[in-house]
């Protein structure tokens, strides 16, 4: 009823809420852990030895940003020493040509680099911060090494007219992988979801382009796209089911089933400073509280695709429903479904997508859209003003 | 996509075996592990940039005299374009 699968097969390590981005996308949480809350490299060395003892086999180092742990090398050499395959997700910064050899040197398996935009003005609108410059100076580091790339371009109501000229700076550089994931609305990405939900036009279109660049470059860039699943017709199977595939450890070593398992109230968290990882994964209270189907209510109960997709994302039917047990709104079975509808109403609205050509609010010259291809002609929104943006924070 | 049968697959940067040395074996990549047992190990097991395609369909051939020379063929060849999309391997041109 509560068993687990027999281990854990990723250490999602979030070294740091500390970050020299503020994007408005972010699905950390909104409060973020102060930095002399952080596990030390002696704990993490520790954390990444009992993940491999309990059979997991890839660890992701993400944060807020894991460059700037000070010990980023010797966290990478104590996960590569126990033979997990190490992930660094990262925004680039802070980097430089001689910290890249070192970061490859110790081990690194494979480097995966955010992109906010295909060009400077919205990526950095974006991200609250001149960053695009130094991403597009990593892109070229990278030609030297011998690493396996991924980019990330996180793609949104603001920025999906650019999926064109993303996929070219994507081309021209060393990447096998490039990633084009849809926000998905937990933390800061929740509070700006108005402003950051494309349209459904945009989507169809986007799918479109993508479907045919994924042919164009098979075996070449493996290209995959990833869909806001408001729009679906059934949930995401979300982390693989609720403590099935993964933990998620927090700065100060909390552990997770996944990154937005605090909003729902009540549940219990471990901390790998008092008990051994595969206890954790055993016996936390926030781990066992959904695995298996003892929890679900109809019509998941009965539901054919439970075994599929777990009835989707216990932290998004808390945000959407107020209630964890909840059949995810997304899905179109769920009693809460009409919520989401009217969302994607106001988004899809003929007023919302006529709304009034007002210049940006920056201080920047409005730049000139791209007009190279039909493609890019029905991802174009009108120009909207810029919105009021909630920018992620650094923690203290 | 089609393989050149004379092209020298080897496993692309940051694709790698997990280091237990016990079955079934672990390819390990960018957010994916694939599990390997039999036929498939043997074939990635020679994705190490000296054996042509041909060479690895010969082996394989070989090992599994009783099965359709042809299907072997058949299955070798879906098995290495699966790992190209994947982009786990790279093909090494035919030496000129």
């Amino acid at each position: 009823m509560n068993e687990p699968r027999s281990n854990p097969l990723a250490l999602i390590a979030e070294l740091t809420h500390r970050c020299p981005l503020h994007c408005v996308y972010c699905s950390n949480p909104l409060e973020l852990e102060a930095r002399t809350t952080e596990l030390s490299t002696l704990e993490w060395s520790r954390v990444f030895q009992e993940a491999a003892s309990l059979g997991v086999l890839q660890a992701d180092f993400t944060g807020g940003e894991p460059l700037t742990r000070p010990d980023i090398l010797d966290l990478i050499r104590a996960a590569r020493a126990t033979g997990l395959y190490v992930n660094l997700i990262t925004s680039g910064l802070p980097l430089d040509e001689s910290r890249l050899e070192g970061l490859v040197q110790a081990g690194l398996d494979h480097f995966q680099l955010s992109f906010q935009g295909a060009r400077e003005g919205i990526a950095n609108e974006i991200s609250g911060t001149r960053a695009h410059a130094q991403k597009l100076r990593v892109l070229e580091w990278l030609k030297r090494h011998r690493l396996a790339v991924t980019l990330n371009f996180v793609i949104h109501r603001r920025n999906i007219e650019q999926l064109p000229e993303m996929l070219s700076l994507a081309e021209s550089s060393s990447a096998s992988r490039v990633e084009f994931a849809n926000v998905q609305y937990y933390g800061w990405a929740f509070a700006n979801r108005d402003s950051l939900l494309p349209t459904r036009e945009q989507l169809t279109h986007s799918i479109d382009f993508l479907k045919k660049a994924q042919e164009r470059l098979a075996g070449k860039i493996k290209v995959e796209y990833v869909v806001p699943d408001y729009y679906a017709r059934f949930p995401k199977p979300c982390m693989g089911g609720w403590a099935q595939k993964l933990m998620l450890i927090t700065p100060s070593g909390e552990a997770l089933p996944c990154h937005a398992a605090k909003v729902i109230p009540g549940l219990a968290f471990e901390n790998v400073k008092n008990r051994n990882l595969g206890e954790i994964w055993e016996v936390s209270d926030a781990f066992r509280r959904f695995r298996g189907e003892s929890w679900m209510q109809e019509p998941c109960k009965t539901c054919d695709r439970r075994a599929l997709d777990f009835g989707g994302c216990r932290c998004q039917a808390f945000l959407l429903a107020a209630d964890a047990t909840a059949t995810d709104p997304v899905c179109s079975l769920a009693p809460q479904r009409p919520k989401v509808d009217a969302l994607l109403l106001t988004i899809n609205s003929p007023a919302a997508q006529a709304s009034a050509c007002a210049p940006a609010i920056t201080g920047e010259a409005t730049e000139p859209r791209l007009a190279d291809s039909s493609a890019d002609a029905s991802l174009r929104t009108t120009a909207e003003s810029k919105p009021a943006w909630l920018y992620r924070p650094n923690p203290s | 996509m089609s393989i050149d049968l004379e092209s020298r697959p080897r496993l692309a940067p940051g694709c790698r075996m997990e280091e237990k040395r016990q079955e079934p074996r672990t390819l390990l990549m960018p957010e994916r592990a694939l599990r390997l047992n039999g036929p498939s190990l043997e074939i990635v097991e020679r994705c190490d940039g000296q054996h042509t395609v041909q060479q690895i369909i010969g082996e394989l051939q070989q090992r599994y005299s009783k099965a359709e020379p042809a299907k072997v063929e058949q299955d070798i060849l879906g098995y290495l374009a699966l790992l190209q999309k994947e982009r786990a391997l790279d093909f090494e041109p035919r030496n000129t």
